[in-house]
């Protein structure tokens, strides 16, 4: 399982970095938090937004939502 | 009849009924002019953004970038600078959009204009606007925002900059999202709820310091002491209030309250112009994160000719106002 937090370093993309990180422990999953800041894999999913998280490879969320909660439900849909 | 006499009520029943001040002390005024600047601008920003935010979900990116690519004369600068309007802009996702609509041939120029439009005419910024100076204000700034943002970026255009975008832009291969999915009506509302509590929150602390301070230049400051030093008589008032603008960015909630005091106290309305447009457009952040897809060059001829722009605006505002 590989999750991803790609950003160009911006305060949100730290802070979804650190919420996923946090998300991930809680749920006891085994997985590490990548966080990639080479914007050119971005543009390779096709997306022009920062930040992405994305699980397995596949965007799950683009943009920042800050929500506790719904990146939460993203990350679990995800993994069925 | 105003739609915000309310707030005004309110206002007074708070600082002169409940508080029992003296309508005519400079204390009591001052926080009348607190209270109902702040409440106003509260309510404004909560439903406004909920709107913009639950609209804009019906306007993707992708489909955006579609109709950009059509290269039209100066057309594909004033859908950009349209797009730019409604769109969210963090500073964060200039670099990805840069190079996502530059591989797809959106043309430079073109580019350019969003990048200008998007931070500049932002909902904040006119939201603020709108409530502290009302409705021809707010629209004068939208307009001259989305024409320096056409002709920056069609000037641009026209130079030919192509070999000045950094070299590994042009290697990326953009890819493609494919089938995007559909929010459903629940999906756009609630998201444009989160969004905006997140939005409201995070500028609102801003807006009430400026509204503070603004009302204690309302009170305190001896009237028309800026026409002295700032006026129109100063040629050098407009750039120097652009270059003090740069480093404010993130304050730009904060910035527009005071400015409106300083309107009053005789700052000409050009020079307040181009001091917010510099807030908002010219922002340093913004400028290193853009460092990493353009070469100094490019860097330095986006920003002289920007200043330019907002300068020349300042300008033409104090000149014909």
């Amino acid at each position: 399982m590989q999750i991803q937090v790609l950003g160009s370093g911006c305060a949100r993309c730290k802070k979804l970095h650190e919420l996923t990180s946090e998300i991930v422990k809680e749920l006891e999953l085994d997985a590490k938090v990548d966080y990639i800041t080479d914007v050119s894999k971005i543009v390779e999913m096709g997306i022009m937004q920062s930040p992405v998280l994305a699980v397995n490879g596949k965007p799950v969320m683009i943009g920042f939502i800050p929500n506790r909660e719904k990146i939460k439900d993203l990350i679990v849909k995800a993994l069925e | 009849m105003d739609l915000f006499y309310p707030i005004q009520l309110f206002s007074d029943w708070l600082t002169f009924g409940l508080l029992n001040l003296d309508k005519k002390s400079i204390f009591g005024s001052s926080l009348n002019f607190f209270i109902y600047d702040s409440v106003k601008i509260l309510i404004l920003l909560i439903v406004i953004i909920f709107l913009v935010s639950f609209l804009r979900s019906y306007l993707s990116q992708e489909k955006m970038r579609k109709l950009l690519t059509k290269k039209y004369l100066i057309i594909g600068n004033v859908l950009a600078a349209l797009f730019g309007i409604i769109t969210p802009f963090c500073s964060c996702s200039a670099v990805p959009l840069f190079i996502g609509f530059v591989e797809s041939g959106v043309p430079l120029g073109v580019t350019f204009s969003y990048l200008i439009s998007a931070p500049m005419v932002n909902e904040v910024a006119v939201i603020l606007l709108f409530g502290l100076f009302g409705l021809p204000i707010a629209l004068l700034y939208a307009a001259s925002g989305i024409t320096i943002a056409i002709v920056v970026g069609f000037l641009m255009g026209r130079m030919n900059l192509e070999h000045l975008v950094v070299d590994y832009v042009w290697k990326i291969k953009a890819g493609s999202m494919g089938q995007e999915q559909k929010p459903t009506f629940k999906e756009r509302v609630n998201q444009a709820y989160i969004y905006t509590f997140d939005l409201v929150k995070k500028v609102f602390l801003y807006v009430l310091i400026g509204v503070g301070i603004g009302a204690l230049i309302h009170g305190y400051a001896p009237e028309k002491f800026l026409a002295q030093i700032a006026g129109k008589g100063n040629i050098l008032a407009v750039p120097l209030a652009v270059l003090v603008g740069v480093p404010l960015y993130s304050n730009a909630a904060g910035t527009i309250p005071i400015v409106k005091s300083l309107i009053e106290k005789g700052l000409p309305l050009g020079t307040a112009l181009a001091f917010m447009m510099s807030v908002t457009a010219l922002s340093f952040p913004e400028m290193v994160i853009l460092r990493k897809v353009l070469k100094l060059k490019l860097l330095g001829i986006y920003i002289a000719i920007l200043s330019l722009g907002i300068i020349f605006t300042g300008y033409l505002f104090n000149l014909v106002i």
